[in-house]
C-alpha cells in the first residue's frame, strides 16, 4: 500500500530556471512514497498529539459547562470583580483569589529566578567532575520532593525563622506599599509576630523553594550545552569567566532560562497543598505581602470542596476555570515572547 | 577589570616601530593571483594603532619563546621537551602529521591547554622575556597578548557583526566610547579583509555569514584587542579555496605587525605564508617532538632530516 503526499504548497520561493522554448515553467508538484516506518511514526505522533489536545479541550469544556450555573447566577462582571466567597448568599467572585494567586506566584518567581540562575551557573560553570554529577542528581531529587513536605517544612521551620526578617523588611521598607503592614508598631519592643505569619510572602517563599529545582534543572540542561568552541573563543580573547558566561553561556541558554521560568510560574500558579498549609485565607485584595492573610484559587478549592453542595461546587468549578484561563494566557504570552526573542542556541553552525 | 596604561601613549618609540613594520613589505612567495581586496595602505598610518594603544597599551609584535615544553593529558605524554623560538613579526608554520601534538603545543602558547581538566605541562613560554606561566601572571592578560584563531570558526552567534568584532572589550571589561568602538570595528574588519563585504550590514548576526567570512570575523575579533602574537590552528581547513586565499592574504598583511604561528596541513600554504617552519613528529606511541625547524625555504628545498623530506614531499602523514 502506498500513499502519496504533495509538499508543493509549502514551497514559498520557486527557482526560476529558464527552460528551452518555454518561459512559463509551472512548478512541479513534488510527490513521494512514504516509507512504512515514517508512516507508523507519523501515525503514533499524530495520535499522541491529538489525544493530549482532546483532553485539554475536554477539561476546559467540562469546567466551562459546570461553571455556567454559578456564573450565570451572579453575572460574569460580578464574578470577576467580587472579592467575597459566599455562594450561600449569592455573593462570590474570584477577584481576591486571582490576585492572591498571582501575588504568591510573583513572589515565588522573584525569589526563585535569581537563586535558580545562580545555582545553575554554579553547577555548570564552577563545579566539575564527580561533584557536578552529584549536584545535578541532588537537584533532580529535590524536584521530586512532594509539595506537602515543603509545606510542612515551611510551616514548622521556615515561618518562625523568617518572621523576624519580614518584620525587619516592613520596618525599613514599609514606605513601599507592598511591604507595609497595617497595625504594626515598629517602636514596640514586643511586636505582635502573628501579624507577619501566614502571609503571601511566606507562601511565596515556600513555593520558591519548590520551584527552584525545576527551574534549575532546565537551566542546567541548556547552559551545559553551550558549545565549547564559543566558550574557548571567548577565553582566547582574554575573557574572565564571568565575561565568558555573559557573552556565551547566557545568550545560548536564554531559551532554557525563559522555559524554566515559565515552568516554575505554572507550578507556582497551580500549587495547592503547600499554600493551603501556610496561608490563612482572606477574601480581600491584600497587596501587603508581608501581612497575615493571603489566598489562592487552588488552595481555596482544596479547602472548600468538602462542604460544597451542587451550586457551590459549580462556583468552585468557575474558580478553577479562571485559573485555567489565567495559566493559558500566561503560557501563550510566554511562548510568543520566546518565539520573538532570538536565542543563541538556534544559529549554531 | 584591567587598568589601562594610558601613559604608554606618551612613549615616542611606538610610532616609529609601527611605521617600520608597515613599510616592511611582505615578501611572501605567493604563486597565485590574489583578488582585489581592501588595501592595507588605505588605512591611515596610525588608524588602528592609536585607538588600540589608547585602549590596550602595548601593541607591538613580541617574540615568543617556548622553552622545553612537555605536555600530558592525564598520564599520556603528548609532547616531550619541545623548544621553539617564534621570532618577532615573523610567520612560523607548524607542520606534521595528525596527532603529533601541534594543537596541544599551540594551545600551550596562550594558556588554553589548561582548560582541559586532565591536562598538565612543564616548561616555560616567554613573551619578550616574561614567562606567561609565572605565578603572578594573569591568565586573561596572557590570552589577550597571545590571540588565537580556531579550526572551526566560532563567532558569537547571538551577537551582530559589530558586536562580535569588539566582543573582547566587553569580555575584558575595557571601556570605550562610541567613536573608539567604530574606529576599532572598521580597522579590525579592514585588517581581516572583511570590511567591504560587511560594512553595510554590521548589525546583522555574525552567525549568518559564510564559513570563510565567519573565520575572517574571528580574525577581526582577535585583532581588535591588539594581540602581540596570533596563533592559528588550521584556520583554513574548513574553508573553500577562495576564502583560504583571502585568509592567507590577511596573514600576509599582518606579518610584521604581530608574530604569527600557524598550524597547517597544507604544504603549499605553509610555503606561501610562512617565514619559519617547524616539523613536528610523534613516532608510534612516543610523545611529539620537533624533528627540524628553520627557514621555510630551506625546510622545503633542502631539508636536513630524511623524515622532513618525506613529509614535505607528501610521502607520509
Ligand atoms: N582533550 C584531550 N584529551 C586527551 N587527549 C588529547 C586531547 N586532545 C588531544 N589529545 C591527544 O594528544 C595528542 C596530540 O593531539 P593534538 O595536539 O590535537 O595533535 P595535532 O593537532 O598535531 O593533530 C593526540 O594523541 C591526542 O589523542
Ligand atoms: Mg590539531
Amino acid at each position: 500500500m502506498t500513499e502519496t503526499t504533495a509538499i508543493a504548497p509549502r514551497l514559498t520561493a520557486q527557482p526560476s530556471y529558464p527552460e528551452d522554448g518555454s518561459d512559463a515553467a509551472a512548478p512541479r508538484a513534488l510527490k513521494y512514497v512514504i516509507e512504512r516506518a515514517d508512516r507508523t511514526f507519523r501515525g503514533v505522533a499524530r495520535g499522541g498529539g491529538l489525544i493530549v489536545l482532546t483532553i485539554m479541550v475536554l477539561v476546559g469544556l467540562y469546567l466551562t459547562i459546570n461553571a455556567v450555573q454559578a456564573v450565570s447566577a451572579v453575572g460574569i462582571v460580578e464574578f470577576v470583580t467580587e472579592t467575597a466567597w459566599s455562594p450561600e448568599t449569592n455573593r462570590f467572585g474570584v477577584a481576591a483569589l486571582l490576585t492572591g494567586t498571582v501575588l504568591i506566584a510573583l513572589v515565588a518567581i522573584v525569589i526563585s529566578l535569581p537563586l535558580a540562575l545562580g545555582m545553575s551557573l554554579f553547577i555548570t560553570e564552577i563545579t566539575a567532575g564527580g561533584f557536578q554529577r552529584f549536584m545535578r542528581s541532588v537537584i533532580d531529587l529535590m524536584a521530586a520532593v512532594p509539595s506537602v513536605v515543603f509545606g510542612l517544612w515551611g510551616l514548622a521551620f521556615l515561618q518562625p525563622a523568617i518572621v523576624p526578617f519580614s518584620r525587619w523588611l516592613s520596618t525599613w521598607f514599609g514606605w513601599i506599599p507592598i511591604f507595609a503592614v497595617d497595625g504594626v508598631d515598629p517602636t514596640n519592643p514586643l511586636p505582635n509576630t502573628s501579624l507577619f505569619t501566614s502571609s503571601t510572602f511566606i507562601a511565596g517563599l515556600v513555593v520558591a523553594m519548590m520551584v527552584i529545582p525545576i527551574m534549575s534543572s532546565l537551566m542546567i540542561e541548556s547552559f551545559s550545552r553551550a558549545p565549547i568552541g564559543e566558550r574557548e573563543g571567548a577565553y582566547a580573547l582574554g575573557a574572565t569567566r564571568w565575561g565568558m558566561i555573559r557573552s556565551v553561556v547566557l545568550p545560548f541558554g536564554k531559551g532554557g532560562v525563559i522555559g524554566g521560568t515559565m515552568l516554575g510560574l505554572g507550578r507556582a500558579l497551580g500549587e495547592t497543598i503547600a499554600i493551603y498549609l501556610i496561608i490563612s485565607p482572606i477574601f480581600d485584595i491584600n497587596p501587603h505581602i508581608l501581612q497575615r492573610g493571603a489566598n489562592s484559587i487552588a488552595a481555596h478549592i482544596a479547602l472548600r470542596y468538602g462542604e460544597a453542595n451542587s451550586f457551590s461546587m459549580s462556583a468552585l468549578m468557575a474558580a478553577g476555570l479562571a485559573l485555567f484561563v489565567l495559566t493559558m494566557v500566561i503560557n501563550f504570552t510566554a511562548s510568543t515572547v520566546i518565539a520573538r526573542s532570538r536565542s543563541g542556541a538556534e544559529s549554531e553552525g | 577589570m584591567i587598568t589601562l596604561p594610558f601613559s604608554r601613549r606618551q612613549q615616542p618609540g611606538r610610532y616609529a616601530r609601527a611605521t617600520d613594520n608597515e613599510s616592511a613589505a611582505p615578501t611572501v612567495q605567493t604563486d597565485i593571483i590574489l583578488p582585489d581586496i581592501d588595501s592595507p595602505s588605505g588605512l591611515s598610518a596610525n588608524g588602528g594603532f592609536d585607538v588600540r594603544r589608547e585602549l590596550f597599551g602595548e601593541t607591538s609584535a613580541g617574540e615568543l619563546v617556548a622553552d622545553s615544553i612537555t605536555a600530558w593529558f592525564g598520564t599520556h605524554k603528548v609532547l616531550d621537551r619541545v623548544s621553539l623560538t617564534m621570532e618577532t613579526g615573523k610567520v612560523t608554520a607548524l607542520i606534521g602529521p595528525s596527532g603529533c601534538g601541534k594543537s596541544t603545543f599551540l594551545r600551550i602558547l596562550n594558556r588554553m591547554h589548561e582548560m582541559v581538566p586532565s591536562a598538565s605541562l612543564s616548561g616555560e613560554v616567554r613573551l619578550d622575556g616574561s614567562d606567561l606561566y609565572e605565578r603572578s601572571q594573569r591568565l586573561t592578560w596572557a590570552r589577550r597578548q597571545v590571540g588565537m584563531i580556531f579550526q572551526k570558526p566560532n563567532p558569537f552567534p547571538a551577537m551582530s557583526i559589530y558586536e562580535n568584532t569588539i566582543a573582547a572589550l566587553n569580555l575584558t571589561g575595557v571601556r570605550a566610547n562610541r567613536e573608539q568602538k567604530d574606529q576599532l570595528v572598521e580597522d579590525s574588519l579592514r585588517k581581516a579583509s572583511l570590511w567591504d563585504e560587511v560594512k553595510d550590514r554590521l548589525e546583522q548576526p555574525g552567525g549568518g555569514l559564510s564559513g570563510g567570512q565567519q573565520q575572517r570575523l574571528c580574525i577581526a575579533r582577535a585583532l581588535a584587542v591588539a594581540p602581540r602574537v596570533l596563533l592559528m590552528d588550521e584556520p583554513c581547513s574548513a574553508l573553500d579555496p577562495t576564502s583560504t586565499r583571502r585568509v592567507e592574504e590577511t596573514i600576509a598583511q599582518l606579518r610584521g605587525q604581530m608574530t604569527i604561528v600557524i598550524v597547517t596541513h597544507n604544504m603549499q600554504q605553509a610555503a606561501r605564508v610562512s617565514d619559519e617552519c617547524a616539523f613536528f613528529l610523534a613516532a608510534q606511541n612516543t610523545p611529539g617532538v620537533i624533528v627540524e625547524h628553520g627557514d621555510t625555504g630551506a625546510m622545503f628545498n633542502n631539508p636536513q632530516d630524511e623524515r622532513t623530506f618525506d613529509y614535505v614531499n607528501g610521502r607520509f602523514g
